[in-house]
């Protein structure tokens, strides 16, 4: 007699390609996969809850550990939602600063997904090639902030820090030498056959879908869906800036990775011209009172994080503190999908999928 | 000299001097697999632009192995609670035993081969099959599902890239009238075979590196899907047997790629002073550099892809490869 099963697979928190403590509980039938569970929550803090004890400026070292790749971006939407409400005028020098971190995060970020997409994929060099790229943004914002990973830069009305002497030539400097290496990425990985045989058409949905799940970021722009909040609801000063929405159609893993690999030349397009129209001289702080308060109401903004949109809510009841904080995280949006694009799907596809998706845990369970 | 003792008389003086030399062979092979592996990082970290080991003995790290070799001989031996107990200890050395037995019928020089068996080629590829079972066996009786799946995709591999590999073999087989690898290498005095055969060259160095279950085909191990693969539950030094075996083959391949493609000892014209075994060095270490850097450069491919070119590519190229040298022979019997 056959006896046949469906083997039950614990597919991490404990895994080299799960990207930190995900759980993926799936079912397969030699290695394809019938079913997948995601299983979350391991890494989290209740970061939302914490901030309705603490001051709006307490709160902002806590949003760098949500998407501890782009922990800039993250600073802003909280200062930009407090900014909103009180209705401030932030100095442009300020501003200039903001978008400049902002973007080489965005780069960095991105950068981080190339280097773990393909080490997943199991090609180990670019990993540690775009560490390398990688390393030197890090300085630079190391440089500004005093910190490598977790910035706490921003300040509501402001940045914290002026930029040192000599960093603005030092990012202007960056811009070519990263172009320079976009093209060696190419030329290693992008036109490489096994590399476009593991990622064309694997993971594939369709606009409709992207919208159903609320996707955002690379996610749905990969499926033709021109949507980028930068260009579309311009916040801070990108409606200063001229650059591109990179959006492909075929909804696929290649699709995504052309998205974000443009997107990284998109970013250095924007740095370029903050770096040129940078103001030489002025206040880096908007005239706050020491002490913040957030006018009674509620208040929603979005933002374009590299991973999506990011949003926050805050509900204020003019005290010092918010009466409800609330983050839009995209990476735990993103990750909704995930179980209808792992149906039928091989053993090997589901790194590739995974991957392609470009989670950070820490915003996925906030 | 070891073909004197093959054909002398058996005394128990032969028989020493033959142990002696075959311990003395084992310790070349240990030594290369322990600077292999250094090697190997040492090419990794340059090209990724890192530095490689450089604490222990001195600044190129030249006793790093060394002293993993020692971690791993002094680690706890562990056998999970409910693996197959027998199958889990005869698993590593199923898959390391052959890598060892293959290396005698290798001829590094003229002079040095432990056993000039007639069907030599054949039985370097017969053995070298029977790894494949070890590891089939270690993935079985590990009682883990990631080492289930690791030896199932090993199983599949090893049908998939063996017949290619073979009939890759068939076409070098067919100029030289031989399965000797002696006779092989003689055959290449003039010119070597990668030049008569580039197609079956191509073929065997993808289906060797197939074999050796290294990137992009070493989806048995798969790091970043099935975390270790078949030997996910080993450790200590049953793990350092698959290590072994895995380097050891790398040896046996390397030296295999040199004998049959490459011309062996032979040397380039007009360099005929430099000893054979230096120019087999070379070749050797050219072949090692070529596996290393594969490896660097390369994704994975995905399970089913590797079948589909194995089958649908490969073998239908390795045939293809045999007739035309079959009709070349019968047409140019000066040149082939």
């Amino acid at each position: 007699m056959i006896r046949i099963e469906e083997m039950l697979l614990n597919v991490g928190p404990q895994h080299p390609s799960t990207h930190g403590v995900f759980r993926l509980v799936i079912k397969i039938d030699g290695e394809i996969i019938k079913e997948a569970t995601p299983v979350i929550g391991y890494l989290h803090r209740g970061t939302e809850k914490l901030a309705e004890n603490l001051q709006y400026t307490q709160i902002i070292p806590y949003t760098d550990r949500m998407d501890y790749l782009a922990a800039m971006t993250n600073n802003y939407v909280l200062c930009h939602a407090v900014e909103t409400m009180m209705d401030l005028k932030i100095p442009d020098r300020a501003e200039y600063l903001r978008v400049l971190s902002m973007e080489l995060g965005r780069v960095a970020s991105h950068l981080v997904w190339w280097g773990t997409f393909l080490l997943d994929l199991g090609a180990t060099s670019p990993f540690l090639y775009a560490f390398r790229e990688r390393e030197m943004i890090i300085n630079l914002l190391n440089e500004l902030s005093g910190a490598r990973l977790t910035f706490n830069y921003m300040r509501v009305g402001g940045v914290k820090w002026d930029a040192p002497e000599g960093w603005i030539e030092k990012v202007r400097d960056f811009v070519p030498y990263m172009r320079e290496q976009l093209k060696g990425y190419h030329q290693l990985v992008t036109g490489n056959e096994i590399f476009m045989n593991r990622v064309k058409g694997i993971g594939a949905y369709t606009k409709e879908d992207a919208l159903n799940y609320s996707l955002s970021g690379a996610n749905l722009r990969c499926t033709g869906v021109k949507w980028d909040l930068r260009k579309d609801e311009p916040y801070s000063i990108y409606d200063r800036f001229d650059f591109d929405v990179p959006v492909r159609e075929s909804g696929d893993a290649w699709a995504r990775y052309h998205c974000r690999i443009e997107e990284i030349e998109e970013s250095l397009k924007i740095i370029e011209q903050c770096v040129e129209q940078f103001p030489s001289d002025g206040p880096i702080m908007a005239k706050v009172p020491k002490i913040v308060k957030v006018p009674k109401g509620e208040g929603f903004v979005r933002i374009e994080s590299p991973r999506g949109e990011i949003g926050c809510y805050i509900a204020s009841e003019g005290k010092k503190e918010p009466y409800r904080l609330k983050f839009r995280r995209p990476s735990f949006y993103n990750l909704q999908i995930l179980p209808k694009l792992l149906q039928g799907e091989n053993m090997a596809n589901l790194v590739t999928i995974l991957g392609a998706i470009d989670i950070v845990l820490g915003e996925v369970d906030g | 000299m070891i073909q004197d003792l093959l054909i002398s008389e058996p005394s128990l003086l032969n028989a020493t001097i033959f142990l002696l030399l075959a311990v003395l062979f084992l310790f070349v092979v240990l030594g290369f697999v322990t600077y292999a592996i250094l090697s190997e990082r040492k090419v990794m970290g340059l090209m990724q632009m890192r530095i490689g080991p450089n604490q222990l003995g001195g600044r190129w790290g030249l006793l790093q192995t060394v002293a993993d070799v020692l971690k791993l001989l002094l680690k706890e031996d562990t056998i999970p609670k409910l693996a197959d107990r027998p199958l889990f200890i005869i698993a590593p050395i199923l898959a390391f035993a052959p890598s060892f037995m293959v290396l005698a019928v290798l001829p590094l020089t003229d002079k040095l081969q432990f056993a000039d068996i007639g069907v030599g080629l054949l039985y370097y590829v017969a053995i070298s099959g029977i790894t494949t079972v070890g590891i089939v066996t270690a993935g079985w009786s590990s009682n883990n599902k990631y080492a289930l799946i690791g030896g199932m995709r090993a199983a599949a591999q090893m049908i998939s890239y063996e017949i290619p590999l073979v009939m890759s073999l068939v076409g070098v087989v067919l100029l030289t009238g031989s399965l000797n690898l002696n006779e092989i290498v003689a055959a290449q005095e003039n010119l070597w075979f990668i030049v008569l055969q580039p197609v079956a060259f191509l073929i065997f160095i993808i289906a060797s590196v197939a074999e050796l279950n290294r990137v992009p085909f070493d989806l048995p191990e798969a790091e970043s899907e099935l975390v270790a693969g078949y030997f996910v539950e080993y450790s200590g030094f049953r793990w350092a047997m698959f290590m072994l075996s895995e380097y050891v083959y790398m040896f046996a391949m390397a030296s295999l790629t040199t004998v049959l493609f490459l011309g062996g000892w032979n040397s380039l014209p007009f360099l005929g002073f430099i000893p054979a075994a230096v120019w087999f060095a070379l070749k050797f270490s050219a072949v090692v550099f070529l596996l290393i850097w594969i490896r660097i450069t390369l994704p994975r491919l995905r399970s089913d892809q590797l079948m589909e070119f194995g089958w649908k590519v490969l073998l239908p190229i390795a045939l293809a490869n045999i007739m035309v040298t079959a009709i070349l022979k019968e047409l140019f019997p000066n040149i082939f």
